[in-house]
């Protein structure tokens, strides 16, 4: 019981000194000078608005992306104690005293730098040589795109670290699974798989496409896994579902989690608030909660209400009134009722007030005790300002001939008898009882006697769906009176909560649906330019000197890493081919390397890179980042399949080495030469940046003097 | 239990690609139902039962076209006028008879043989089809309709025979050649003078030669095997020719053959000189001979179409100097621009147009109220400028000045030739001629370019009027051709380049394309422009017979302009479009015709149950399909009878799910505007599958259940009801089809009010 008392305390730690030596090296190539240029620099001024909001705790939608890159970005500005107070319009602006650079930047660059190590880790998890494995750090480290990319506050970076983290604890999950499935370390890799995967769709869209991979290899794995019959059932059963569990449900709560910690981290209404429903901006603090707190719950007859259209397309409107008539003829010859004009109108005004009168009586105050509307009453809507009923009959519509008109009724005495009677449906109904609730009911109008619903032209089946959005009890009888009550806001408290679910996916649906119209962009590039870098992005641009950042590659590496690629497809194919043909060239266990090598590494690159040519969006290089990091990974893979397999003799080896050797040191070079782009320390004179200027396509400022 | 059943299906899975040749496979899948028979009636003399067996398979088959034809010409000349796409599928079908040019977005074979169908049925062409509703009266329209509802006829007996292949089982053939005969979508289809029905009809067949070629496989290079194998790549030369869906079919007989070609390279008692007879083979029959013909329905359509039309101004210069009228075709114009020349100025992006100004000005609030400027694509006395000088305003064709070239480099003014023929009517303002201006305003759609309007008066204008010239790829100083030289425009004052952005303007633009100054220097076609006409009676013409395109040039062109024709079909905003996931849910139909309650309705909507079905089919296939997979994946021994049902339900399944895969989900990776029609395809590979699925299922289930004295039983009584359901189901719904007057469906008192499921269905 005490033995251990007998013997010394002994810990024993491997550390592999190579793998400091990349963190560190990682860490200086990526923290030196953060903080400079102190200025706004490109997408900065994307992000930092973002950050602002966060900081603030204001609501605000951005299609991009899920919240979680932005909270990342937005968790460096808390730990600087960043108070949000900067007005990010300008790239190149200089940044004020009070925003914190260095921690702003300092979580991508720390994600980038990380990123070496792990290259370093995955070629060694896919049981290629320690060379090898150093041969991918070291390209990652010197690639001169991802370091300006992970210098900046840019989520790139990030999402590639997530990226090669999904695959490598993937690797190590499955290294663990031939000897000890099941055991706490096999577990941890697995969950940290699901993680990652979910950390990478959290912080942009695009990590779906790693995720898929991930899946896609992990169902191949369990497919080989079913088909091994010295497995009983009970385990391949187990197997299965813990799979499911690490790789499909955690990543899905994940996700969910990143939006609850959004919406509890933005709670204010901001800029954005109107492309929401009212039932979501009654959820924020301020805006429309100001206004609709304190309103009664259940609409009654007497009610004063506003009419929102629930389908918000093109813009959000309410449903509107005013002194106008329909005119007698339209330009095309077809008559009207010439009655007043009903229209939706997408800004507050009065004439938006109308008043839900029981049709069997005659006043226009709610009773006491109040009267609540239920679904399948009927109604008249009464225009609050004109104290005319809406109102529709067998005419057509100004613009769509095809319905009928839609008017607040004007006696003119011509043997056109008011049909105002509507019934009221609420569509999301519990119960065939339901009350008519303020902003949670959708409801729709039915007219009595021609059964056609009220709608807004143009939209679809959304757009006969309405919501009541402002609402009170109207108190007034006289027409005067009740002028100045609908004139004044009106104001009470009692908040509405909306479910979490209902917030998500609401929020989730129109962050999808959102369009931004596709802007061109002085540097934005088609994918065929990516793969042999024919384009660049200059980030900023020193306001005196000619001192400048670009997104510029290391052209070396990314022609070699293509290069590699297309050596990979063709030998494979090659192989391929032969074993179909009962020839083995390479031993059982080197042939699953390639093979697991090529799906992971070739595989990442081209689900990180094909879909693109499918997307109508604008396109910038930096997308090609995630897809480039795969390649890095591939090289040296490839480099040392060539040197064990097919380099017949040991001088071929010792040539080929030496090859690879000055090949590597042609790459640092390149990145030396181009460090002056990719850290923007040093200002160039014309002439030098001239002559960096190695493809025509290259953009590079040079200043006239 | 008939043993032919189970011993057939056992030997299809000890050799899984080799099947029996046309009739031999029917004659065995007919020993099924002659066993059945024989089960029944056991008094049945042996003998008879071979001869009997064939007389069967033969009737039914014909029972089943016949029933097809039947249904698809029944009441065909209703209603006497266009329905929906007829107005442009009939019009084009006239223009082939008049020979004038044309532009459409699909490939010619369609509608060369609609207007082949009306010339030999005695239509002459002469009918406008201006918009749907207009009547025939007297023009003959049934020969069009005739030919479609015969090539639409055809689909069920295809589907019948290929299901028969894959399943060997006749009760699935007939399940499916009901479920297509009963869908009043496939009906609608085919009644009405489109594409669909000639597209689906070479789906189908090649779809049929596909299968057939397949069972053909124990005899390679024989002459069935040529055949079908020919057949095949026949029809995917058809179904590519009327439309660009064919490609999916391709992809499907593609994938088929790769999968085939991997099979046979693995055979190691094959040579490899066996293997490459192989490919060499696929590769003449489904790679060269398609192209051929396709390429042929190209030079044909080419030939015909010999007269200018309304399609010229989608195609570049040198194009349509080969149509006669054309103003290009044998002409001859002055080679050399010089100053004082009238031009047209044509984009050199495909289908985007002319340079052109019209005297609407910009509409308050979108830049300044000048006078538009927009590219047009059809022929128009507006799209006449005049090349000046950007500091002179005499007038350069004065006799006593010499001829002055422009050359690359020069600043220049481009005023808009005012309309000679306007002036008689436009009596409200003196026409004044402008120039080509650009300030700093944003574009109206582009926001990030400027906004590019006609300014000045006579010619005065300001410098924001001068732009560059430039030839492409030329140094300074050399002359201008024309209809060669590719030319930018250049804005002295602002630096950016003249372009037209393609989008479309809208309603205040005449819907015609934006122009504008685009800051961005990256050299697009957008920017690129041409001379098209040009008009100097101080300069010698020269013959322009020296550009004619050679046929590759016209073909690669007319792709590309379709392609352009194609992307370019967006759906407007806030428009209703249909989504492909409301189309197997049959969400929605299309009006064929008629919308009040007085007029003939025909509305496009497949038969619900049929088209749930085959949903529910879906679902059920991949769960079977699944546990069967994962079954034979766990090592678990099937009984022969099982193992030889699963076989047909991976294999013949799994071949025409992925046709409705093919066929399904690329729509969604699609931005152009999309249809209901356009699931119709997948629709007949999903029936199939409904078919088979079913037909397996069943029989499954009464093995399952044999000790059970009515067993077999299970399977006659499911598949009978499963007939009846869609035939009785069709006698509901054929209204929709056939055509229906008297009040919508909304209305209670209507005869279809009940049968308004959805409330998205408006009939």
């Amino acid at each position: 019981m005490w033995g251990f008392l007998k013997r010394p305390v002994v810990v024993t730690a491997d550390i592999n000194l190579s793998l400091v030596a990349l963190t560190g090296m990682g860490l200086l190539s990526r923290l030196w000078r953060l903080t400079y240029p102190r200025a706004v620099v490109f997408d900065e001024v994307y992000y930092g608005q973002y950050i602002s909001f966060y900081m603030k705790q204001i609501f605000f939608l951005d299609d991009s992306g899920p919240p979680f890159g932005h909270m990342v970005l937005a968790l460096g500005g808390y730990l600087g104690g960043f108070d949000g107070n900067f007005l990010w319009n300008r790239i190149g602006a200089e940044y004020s005293s009070n925003v914190p650079v260095w921690s702003l930047r300092l979580l991508p660059a720390l994600a980038g730098a990380l990123s070496v190590p792990m290259a370093y880790q995955i070629v060694l998890e896919l049981h290629f040589s320690h060379c090898a494995a150093m041969g991918a750090a070291l390209l990652m480290l010197i690639e001169n795109a991802l370091i300006t990319q992970s210098r900046l506050m840019l989520l790139e970076s990030v999402l590639i670290f997530f990226n090669l983290l999904a695959v490598l604890s993937y690797l190590k999950f499955f290294n663990c699974q031939k000897h000890s499935p099941f055991s706490l370390s096999w577990w941890f890799w697995l969950t940290l798989t699901g993680v990652a995967c979910s950390c990478a769709v959290g912080i942009k869209y695009m990590g779906v496409f790693t995720y898929v991979l991930v899946l896609g290899v992990a169902a191949v794995h369990a497919w080989h896994l079913l088909g091994d019959q010295t497995l009983s059932n009970v385990c391949v059963f187990c197997h299965l579902l813990a799979r499911a569990v690490a790789l499909l449900v955690i990543p899905v709560v994940l996700y969910l989690l990143f939006f609850y910690v959004h919406l509890i981290l933005v709670f204010r209404s901001g800029p954005h608030d109107q492309i929401m429903s009212s039932a979501f901006q009654a959820s924020l603090e301020g805006g429309l909660a100001r206004i609709t707190q304190g309103q009664p719950l259940e609409v009654a007859f007497g009610s004063q209400v506003t009419l929102r259209n629930v389908f918000g397309k093109p813009v959000p409107c309410w449903l509107h009134s005013h002194q106008d008539t329909y005119p007698m003829i339209y330009e095309n010859g077809r008559g009207s009722s010439h009655q007043q004009q009903v229209t939706c109108y997408p800004f507050k005004d009065v004439n938006n007030w109308w008043i839900v009168k029981d049709p069997r009586r005659h006043q226009l105050v709610v009773s006491s005790p109040p009267r609540p509307v239920r679904h399948g009453d009927m109604v008249q809507l009464v225009h609050g300002m004109t104290t005319r009923s809406l109102n529709t009959h067998d005419v057509a519509a100004p613009l769509s001939p095809h319905s009928q008109e839609v008017s607040c009724y004007i006696d003119y005495n011509i043997s056109m008898p008011a049909q105002n009677l509507w019934r009221l449906e609420i569509v999301n109904r519990g119960s065939d009882t339901d009350v008519w609730k303020t902003i949670l009911s959708e409801v729709r109008f039915v007219h009595v006697n021609t059964s056609a619903v009220l709608k807004l032209s143009r939209g679809y089946h959304g757009s006969t769906v309405w919501n009541v959005e402002e609402h009170r009890y109207g108190a007034s009888q006289e027409q005067r009176e009740r002028e100045r009550e609908l004139h004044s806001p009106a104001q009470v408290d009692v908040s509405r909560n909306l479910s979490f679910m209902a917030r998500f996916s609401e929020l989730q649906w129109r962050m999808l649906a959102l369009r931004s119209d596709d802007s061109e962009h002085k540097y934005s590039s088609s994918p065929l330019e990516w793969v042999t870098l024919d384009t660049n992005i200059a980030y900023w641009l020193h306001p005196r000197t000619s001192a400048q950042i670009h997104l510029l590659g290391n052209i070396v590496i990314w022609v070699s890493g293509s290069l590699a690629l297309a050596i990979y497809a063709l030998l494979s194919l090659w192989y391929l081919l032969r074993r179909r043909r009962n020839v083995h060239d390479l031993p059982q266990d080197a042939w699953l390397r390639w093979v697991l090598a090529g799906a992971l590494c070739a595989g990442g690159w081209a689900v990180n890179y094909l879909p693109f040519f499918l997307m109508e969006k604008t396109l910038f290089l930096y997308h090609y980042l995630p897809a480039l990091t795969f390649q890095i990974l591939l090289l040296p893979v490839v480099l040392q399949h060539i040197s064990d397999h097919l380099c017949r003799s040991q001088l071929q080896r010792s040539i080929f080495s030496a090859l690879v050797v000055a090949w590597y040191s042609s790459a640092c070079h390149v990145s030396n030469t181009l460090r002056p782009l990719t850290y923007g320390d040093k200002s160039l004179s014309p002439h030098e940046l001239k002559a960096l200027r190695w493809k025509d396509s290259w953009d590079i400022l040079i200043r006239k003097h | 239990m008939p043993p032919a059943t189970g011993g057939g299906l056992a030997e299809s899975e000890l050799r899984p690609r080799r099947g029996r040749c046309g009739p031999q496979a029917a004659r065995a899948a007919g020993r099924d139902v002659a066993a059945e028979a024989v089960a029944r009636s056991p008094k049945r003399p042996a003998w008879g039962s071979r001869r009997f067996e064939a007389v069967g398979w033969w009737a039914l088959l014909a029972l089943v076209t016949l029933l097809s034809f039947a249904t698809r010409f029944h009441r065909l000349d209703e209603p006497p006028h266009i329905c929906w796409d007829e107005t442009h599928f009939g019009k084009m079908g006239s223009y082939y008879i008049n020979r004038t040019f044309f532009f459409d977005v699909h490939p010619p074979l369609g509608k060369m043989l609609i207007g082949l169908a009306g010339y030999l049925s005695g239509y002459d062409g002469t009918f406008l089809f201006q918009k749907p509703g207009d009547k025939y009266e007297h023009h003959s329209y049934m020969g069009m309709r005739g030919f479609c509802a015969f090539l639409g006829s055809w689909l069920v007996p295809f589907a019948y025979l290929t299901v028969l292949d894959l399943s060997k089982s006749l009760s699935a053939a007939l399940l499916t050649a009901a479920l297509l005969t009963f869908d009043t979508g496939c009906l609608t289809l085919s009644q009405y003078i489109l594409l669909d029905p000639i597209l689906m009809f070479f789906i189908m067949a090649a779809m049929l030669s596909m299968v057939k070629y397949n069972s053909c496989a124990d005899r390679p290079f024989s002459a069935p095997w040529w055949f079908w194998l020919s057949l095949t790549g026949v029809s995917l030369a058809g179904a590519l020719g009327v439309k660009f869906v064919g490609l999916f079919i391709i992809l499907q007989v593609g994938l088929n053959t790769i999968a085939d070609l991997w099979y046979l390279f693995g055979d190691l008692s094959l040579s490899l000189v066996t293997v490459g007879k192989h490919l060499t083979a696929r590769v003449l029959c489904l790679i060269v001979l398609p192209l051929a013909l396709y390429t042929a329905t190209f030079a044909v359509h080419f030939m015909v179409l010999s007269k200018s039309g309304p399609g010229d101004g989608f195609f570049s210069s040198a194009f349509q100097a080969r149509l006669s009228g054309n103003n290009l075709h044998n002409a001859s114009i002055p080679e050399h621009l010089a100053y004082g020349s009238v031009i047209t100025v044509k984009n050199l992006r495909m289908a985007i147009g002319y340079l052109h100004s019209h005297r609407h000005l910009y509409p308050e609030g979108i830049g300044a109220r000048q006078q538009q400027v927009t590219t047009y694509l059809h022929k128009d006395y507006n799209n006449l400028w005049i090349i000046k000088k950007h500091n002179t305003n005499s007038d350069p064709l004065d006799p006593s000045f010499p001829v002055e070239f422009v050359r690359h480099g020069d600043i220049i003014r481009l005023e808009h030739k005012e309309c000679p023929l306007k002036k008689i009517w436009r009596w409200e303002q003196k026409e004044t001629s402008r120039n080509l201006h650009s300030h700093y305003h944003e574009a109206p759609m582009t926001r990030k370019h400027y906004q590019v309007t006609g300014y000045g008066i006579n010619g005065t204008g300001d410098s924001n009027d001068f732009w560059r010239i430039e030839v492409v790829n030329r140094k300074f100083g050399n002359r201008i051709k024309v209809l060669r030289s590719r030319i930018r425009f250049i804005h002295l004052v602002t630096g950016c380049v003249l372009g037209s952005s393609g989008k479309v303007l809208p309603k205040w633009g005449w819907e015609q394309l934006e122009v504008t100054c685009t800051p961005y220097l990256k050299e697009t076609l957008n920017s690129i422009w041409n001379v098209e006409d040009h008009i100097n009676p101080k300069l010698p013409n020269i013959s322009l017979d020296v550009l004619q395109p050679s046929f590759p040039e016209i073909l690669l062109e007319s792709h590309m302009v379709m392609i352009r024709g194609n992307s370019g079909l967006k759906p407007k905003d806030n428009e209703f479009t249909s989504k492909p996931w409301h189309w197997p849910i049959n969400y929605q139909g299309l009006r064929f015709s008629g919308v009040n309650d007085t007029d003939f309705r025909v509305y496009l909507l497949g038969n619900p149950v049929v088209w749930w079905l085959n949903l529910l089919s879906i679902a059920l296939y991949l769960l079977s399909g699944s546990i069967i997979a994962v079954a034979m994946q766990r090592g678990a021994r099937l009984p022969a009878e099982v193992a030889g049902l699963s076989q047909v339900l991976l294999r013949g399944g799994g071949q025409v799910l992925l046709g409705w895969t093919l066929h399904y989900f690329p729509f969604f990776l699609m931005g152009r505007v999309l249809y209901f029609h356009h699931y119709f395809p997948a629709m007949l590979f999903s029936s199939m599958l409904t078919g088979i699925l079913w037909d397996t299922l069943l029989r499954l289930c009464a093995w399952g259940l044999a000790s059970w004295p009515l067993a077999r039983g299970i399977h006659v009584a499911g598949i009978l009801s499963l007939l009846l359901g869609t035939a009785y189901s069709f006698y509901l719904f054929h209204p929709l089809a056939y055509g229906m007057v008297g009040p919508l469906a909304q209305d209670p008192q209507s005869p279809m009010a009940g049968l308004r499921w959805l409330d998205s269905w408006d009939f």
